[in-house]
């Protein structure tokens, strides 16, 4: 269970997304929205609504819909393009590389509803594998919100970066967790609490869970620093080392598969600067049926979850 | 509740469904469609009415494609197809893939129906750990041929099913059920290709043909039309029906006759069967209240 107090607000960050997206439309003729019978699951009516020219529907479409978004930025636009992180990242997975990655075109590719966000629907429409495959595209940003305010930085990073990037957008309801002095920079992770004995680095909706494992670890006499490491890739390699260096164990934690995601990102560069003990906290496979919450429970995606991986990894179990 | 509070029980047989198909299928299939008609429209009532249970239970659901697939489904099943609840992996039973995965609660009535599994079973929809999924997984749900959920995978799965009979010389025949918002991912267009070239008169698509997808209108969305001449060129035989006419349906299903696969149009609504959910984009995946579910039932009792 984690320990968010009942009455801490949650937010839905497709909402940011949105309102986020359509304020910078207003600002930038460019902007686009691409979507795949996704209006509303991306919460673009209004976005629809106010610029009804700008928002591309494919329909049921994902790999036209990469493709098009390509070549609507060749044609000088900049689009977001907008869906379920599942069908986008796995069925487009090819044109996201090849239109996108490797011919260089600034499109945004908006992962929504990631993770197990989509609960009872199961594995076919869970995205646990789109950190993995879309750290595996050379040199796409995989730039993971853990908040609304994220989420809206994200957004803007995005829009002005002139390069490709993957956007993973949470669905499931996350506390607000960045301090509002935080600065969104290419690569930067950001640190959310002080403590020596260990780090916890984790990402999106897992970070509010880490800091709540962190309550949990300091009333059994454990300090442990919690890391938000926001962009997967380009992973913020000094701010592993230093966790690695001065906190000696690590643990990660993601709502996506452990193989190839953030454990996999964080391990590569222990092991080649700084050899410490790392635990990785993520979905090890297929979920059964079950609400995103129960799944995230029945996996230890949680704050009890994250704080027994701290001990094992202390020694401490 | 958490995981250890709950023991995934396995979907098994129910026998005196399964014998009862058995002996009613035959004698379905056996008649001619005018005769089966009747009946096959009172099975289909039946799975109308387990539909809402279900989706009432698990409050959740997709239940528009659901009430425009039914007919569709039943026909298949019980009118057309040798499916074995006895032996689910029987190598010469039938196949049928239902590659809109999302409407699972119309497919696992209807398997339920046919025995697979047992009826109440159907409480279980999406609880925690049940078999009976959001979108049907065939390790789980026996009768269930492939896993469906993403759209545009049925389809050339199907195509490698009716390929395979041809390969192997086997007369067994393949069904598969696209929703028509669905026709727009390229893949199925590629099955389409293969099909024909391959000659694969063993082998039937159906489109549920209820003109809406998730958001909106196909036709105001990424329009299809004109569906049955893209069919046609695809180098299928193209059957337009009536997808709620029993009778249109038994007769869509028979085997091809010109040695090309069959492209079934069947013109349905979505939400078929209660008024106030018919034609309506938002009943795509809205849940019905107890008292909708109440009315919906009375609806479908007359
Ligand atoms: C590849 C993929 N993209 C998007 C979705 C999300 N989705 C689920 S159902 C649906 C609409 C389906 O419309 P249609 O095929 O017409 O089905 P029906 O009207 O029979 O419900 C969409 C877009 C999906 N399941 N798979
Ligand atoms: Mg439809």
């Amino acid at each position: 269970m984690t320990v968010v107090a009942e009455q801490t607000p949650t937010f839905d960050c497709r909402i940011d997304f949105a309102d986020e997206l359509i304020t910078m439309a207003r600002a930038d003729e460019r902007i686009v929205a691409v979507c795949n019978d996704s209006v509303g699951s991306s919460n673009l009516v209004k976005f629809r609504e106010e610029f009804p020219h700008r928002l591309v529907n494919v329909g049921i479409a994902e790999q036209d819909l990469v493709g098009v978004a390509a070549g609507l930025a060749n044609a000088g636009f900049i689009p977001f393009v907008s869906a379920a992180a599942p069908f986008l990242t796995g069925r487009a997975l090819e044109q996201i590389k090849a239109d996108v990655v490797y011919s260089d075109r600034h499109v945004v590719l908006c992962g929504q509803s990631p993770g197990m966000a989509y609960g009872e629907l199961g594995p076919t429409h869970h995205s646990i594998e789109d950190i993995s495959w879309m750290r595996a595209v050379p040199g796409l940003p995989v730039v993971v919100p853990a908040d609304p305010a994220q989420t809206r930085a994200a957004v803007r990073w995005a829009a002005a970066s002139g390069r490709p990037s993957y956007l993973r957008i949470p669905r499931f309801k996350v506390p607000a967790v960045t301090p509002a002095d935080a600065v969104f920079e290419t690569g930067r992770a950001t640190r959310l609490a002080e403590g020596g004995d260990l780090t916890v680095i984790a990402v999106g909706t897992m970070v509010s869970r880490a800091l709540d494992a962190a309550a949990l670890l300091r009333e059994q006499g454990v300090e442990a620093r919690v890391v938000n490491m926001t962009f997967v890739e380009p992973l913020d390699v000094a701010e592993v080392v230093a966790a690695a260096e001065e906190t000696g164990v690590i643990v990660t934690a993601e709502e996506g598969l452990v193989s190839g995601g953030l454990g996999a990102a964080v391990a590569k560069v222990v092991a080649e600067h700084r050899p410490v003990p790392v635990r990785m906290v993520g979905v090890p496979t297929f979920a059964p049926t079950g609400s995103t919450s129960f799944l995230l429970d029945h996996f230890g995606l949680n704050a009890d979850g994250i704080a027994k991986a701290a001990r094992e990894a202390l020694g401490r179990s | 509740m958490t995981a250890l509070d709950i023991a995934p029980r396995p979907l098994e047989l129910d026998e005196a469904a399964a014998r009862a198909y058995v002996e009613r299928g035959a004698g379905l299939r056996a008649a001619t469609p005018a005769e089966a008609a009747p009946e096959l429209a009172k099975i289909a009532t039946g799975i109308r009415r387990d539909v809402l249970t279900t989706i009432q239970a698990a409050r959740m659901g997709h239940v528009g494609g659901d009430l425009s697939v039914t007919d569709l489904l039943v026909t298949a099943m019980w009118g057309t197809l040798r499916l074995d609840p006895f032996d689910p992996a029987n190598p010469e039973r039938d196949r049928f893939i239902l590659s809109k995965g999302h409407c699972a609660a119309a497919l696992y009535s209807t398997l339920a129906s046919c025995g697979f599994f047992a009826r109440e079973r159907l409480s279980e929809f999406m609880a925690p750990l049940s078999p009976l999924n959001g979108h049907p997984n065939r390790v789980k749900v026996p009768g269930v041929e492939t896993n469906t959920g993403p759209l545009g995978h049925g389809f050339p799965v199907a195509t490698g099913c009716a390929l395979g009979a041809k390969l192997r010389g086997e007369s067994w025949r393949t069904i598969v059920v696209l929703g028509d918002g669905e026709m727009q991912e390229g893949s199925n267009w590629e099955a389409a290709m293969t099909a024909a070239h391959y000659g694969l008169d063993n082998l039937t698509a159906v489109v549920d043909r209820n003109r809406l997808q998730q958001g909106a209108r196909t036709e105001d969305t990424n329009k299809l039309e004109p569906l049955d001449d893209k069919w046609a060129a695809f180098g299928w035989e193209v059957r337009i029906i009536d997808g709620h006419d029993h009778q249109a349906i038994k007769e869509a299903y028979a085997p091809s006759t010109t040695g090309r696969p069959v492209a079934v149009v069947a013109n349905t609504v979505k939400g078929k069967g209660v008024s106030f959910m018919e034609d309506r984009v938002e009943w795509h995946h809205k849940v019905p209240t107890d008292e909708q579910v109440r009315l919906a039932l009375e609806e479908l009792s007359r």
